[in-house]
């Protein structure tokens, strides 16, 4: 008598196929494990899984919901892109929510202080502010691990939690519209010209902050395919000691990837508050940071399958919204869904790196 | 500044304000220990505190919630275990996919959970010992998971320091390849340290929602579970010195909330942000001089263990 069991053989290097077929892979499982979560609450599983994925592209409402489908893929490819640099070399930014935020509040506080002067150089300001507010909320953990040798990780996540606190300070104090009687929330930039942050083309849900999501992605493809720059993110994740030999500095490293990543999510928290949140209020922010660190993911941290991969988790919340309010499936569970899809992606990779093999055991 | 505020009432409270990071971070003490850096805690801890909260409800019976938060925290860490430990994935990614599916599987399974109130969990009834000035406050008047917790740093410094277990446990953590050599299951091993982590993340995450607010909310923990993985490399992997990181914590989280209630003049929010800037403060300082936190991690931390045969 014996047995066959499944034996892991290491690839020499990573398969190119299994590589480009997990994230669909994934996707694939999520389906059928969130249909099987949604059947647990209740509710029709085909008809759930229609709602989130299908509705939203062709559906009744398509003309205006392929809109949203850029205003909520900007953000989240923006900041992805930022990410994926640092993940590549091995430097874990996982606060990029906080990096978001301040980005924020440091662009509008440059545009309402020059409320209510027009001119055409206001706009341009406040996207560099918010450059500017993610890249310094960033390089406090890069600054900190490159000079006391500090966890990146559980700094940049503290920080997120300071940012909140900031970010409440904001919208009840410092940046609150006095003519707003009292309510929090900073004036609102919808009424406010020079500093707002409009639809481009009627109907698209292209703002600026998609413009400079592909921008990103352009560059992030070059720098990685045709610099030097690449090569060194890349080289210093797969060999670190390999790097340091060819003069890499892992310091040096560490501040670019952290500066780079959090002036984008600085960016995509500008465009958000100044386009489709409109204002600085106490929850303006929905966790763009924290999901697009599964974009970065799903998209292999690749600058294409990151622009993929962000429209469609923008696609499963745009459907988890209507699935909320035309099937009842509670909102959070949008939330554990993409959840789910980390986890298949992060198994089915097993396929990427290993191969599989049955082998026959004798019994003993 | 500290007008007002009883010192006996404040080390009691401190101590039990530290019991969900306690749990937490003893817990991940030893699954780093074993060479895993699992970085779910937060979502283990949410996981346990809706769990707890469920069961503690539909039973009536606190005891069965924190065994209910417990069990709900080791369920998930499984996820985890699997994921790395069979499926060979990266442990940050997978610690961080835990904690962003916690997060949200706790709030679905917590729709319809708000305004409840949970059963009371009673204190231990030390009789004439309690009612004895500062020391009854301090010592004599908590519930069992306080003095619980503290038998947890005990038992675990006892195992991981006298015990046959837990030499191999550091073995695995420090040297994986040479403890699958000597013939030690690496993988067995770590995925029992993985589920003892859940464990006590999980009632560690109970005693949030059953004891400590007590009430159920979205993101009740709060970033707890991020503090204690800060705690673990405060305490250098030492039970005692979690124990000393967590009663430290608890004293600025009590110091804050008894300066907002006593109306002090500095404003709310930086009081509230305090301890998270303090937790950063404290890895500075423990990380740096001469890399002395990274000279005392398990030198297998954070490596998967793959056997060639």
């Amino acid at each position: 008598m014996g047995w066959i069991v499944l034996k892991l053989e290491k690839r020499p290097s990573p398969s190119v196929f299994w590589s480009r077929a997990t994230p669909v892979l994934a996707v694939a499982l999520t389906m059928v494990a969130g249909g099987l979560m949604f059947a647990i609450l209740g509710k029709n599983p085909f008809e759930a899984i229609r709602t989130i994925f299908w509705d939203p592209l062709f559906g009744e409402f398509a003309w205006y919901l392929r809109g949203q489908l850029l205003v909520k893929a900007g953000p989240l490819v923006l900041i992805a892109i930022g990410l994926s640099l640092g993940f590549r070399a091995g430097i874990w930014n996982i606060g990029a929510e906080g990096q978001y935020i301040m980005g924020a509040i440091c662009g509008a506080a440059v545009g309402l202080a020059a409320y209510p002067t027009e001119s055409r150089l206001i706009f341009p300001a406040m996207v560099i502010a918010g450059a500017l507010g993610g890249w310094a909320w960033a390089m406090i953990p890069a600054i900190l691990k490159t000079r006391f040798n500090t966890n990146e990780i559980l700094v940049s996540l503290m920080l997120v939690y300071v940012a909140q606190t900031v970010l409440a300070m904001a919208s009840t104090g410092f940046l609150r519209n006095p003519e707003g009687a009292g309510f929090p929330g900073s004036r609102n930039f919808s009424g406010y010209p020079a500093a707002a942050n409009p639809e481009l083309i009627a109907g698209s849900g292209l703002h600026w902050g998609g413009v400079a999501a592909l921008a990103a992605v352009v560059a992030a493809y070059v720098l990685l395919q045709r610099h030097i720059l690449g090569f060194q993110i890349k080289l210093s994740g797969q060999a670190p000691r390999a790097a340091r030999f060819a003069g890499v500095s892992p310091q040096k490293l560490t501040v670019l990837c952290m500066g780079i990543a959090g002036a984008l999510a600085g960016l995509a928290g500008l465009f958000e508050v100044t386009g489709p949140a409109g204002q600085i209020s106490i929850d303006f922010n929905v966790g763009y940071g924290f999901t697009a660190i599964i974009v970065a993911f799903l998209g292999r941290l690749n600058p294409v399958g990151i622009l993929l991969a962000g429209l469609l988790m923008a696609l499963t919340y745009i459907g988890g919204e209507m699935a909320a309010t035309n099937l009842g499936l509670p909102s959070a569970a949008i939330q554990a869904f993409q959840g789910m899809l980390l986890f298949f992606l992060l198994a089915c990779d097993l396929l990427t790196n290993y191969r599989v093999r049955p082998v026959f055991k004798e019994a003993r | 500044m500290f007008g007002g505020i009883d010192p006996g009432l404040l080390i009691a409270s401190l101590m039990v304000a530290s019991v969900p990071i306690l749990f937490a971070a003893v817990g991940e003490l030893v699954v780093e220990k074993a060479g895993v850096l699992n970085l779910g805690v937060e979502g283990m801890m949410i996981m346990g505190a809706v769990t707890g909260f469920i069961t503690a409800v539909q039973t009536g019976s606190p005891a069965l919630g924190f065994a209910g938060g417990a069990l709900g925290g080791a369920v998930l860490s499984l996820l985890f275990a699997v994921l790395t430990q069979v499926m060979q994935a990266n442990q940050v990614a997978s610690g961080l996919a835990l904690t962003l599916f916690g997060l949200g599987l706790s709030s679905l399974l917590g729709q319809g959970l708000f305004g409840i109130k949970p059963p009371l969990t009673p204190d231990v009834p030390f009789g004439p010992l309690a009612d004895i000035p500062f020391i009854g406050t301090v010592l004599f008047s908590h519930d069992p998971l306080v003095y619980l917790s503290v038998l947890a740093v005990a038992g675990v410094w006892a195992v991981l320091s006298f015990t046959r277990a837990g030499l191999v446990l550091r073995a695995v953590g420090e040297s994986h390849d040479a403890a699958h050599a000597l013939g030690y299951k690496v993988r067995r091993i770590r995925v029992l340290a993985i589920l003892f982590g859940g464990a006590m993340a999980g009632l560690g995450g109970a005693y949030v929602s059953l004891v400590r607010v007590p009430q159920w909310t979205d993101g009740i923990t709060a970033g707890a579970g991020w503090i204690a993985l800060a705690i673990v490399v405060f305490a250098s992997w030492k039970p005692w010195r979690a124990l000393l990181g967590a009663w430290l914590f608890g004293g600025i989280t009590v110091l804050q909330l008894n300066l907002q209630a006593a109306g002090s003049r500095i404003p709310v929010e930086y009081l509230s942000m305090s301890p998270y800037l303090i937790t950063i403060l404290v890895l500075v300082i423990m990380s740096s001089g001469r890399g002395r936190a990274a000279l005392s991690a398990p030198a297998s931390l954070g490596q998967n263990f793959h056997a060639a045969r």
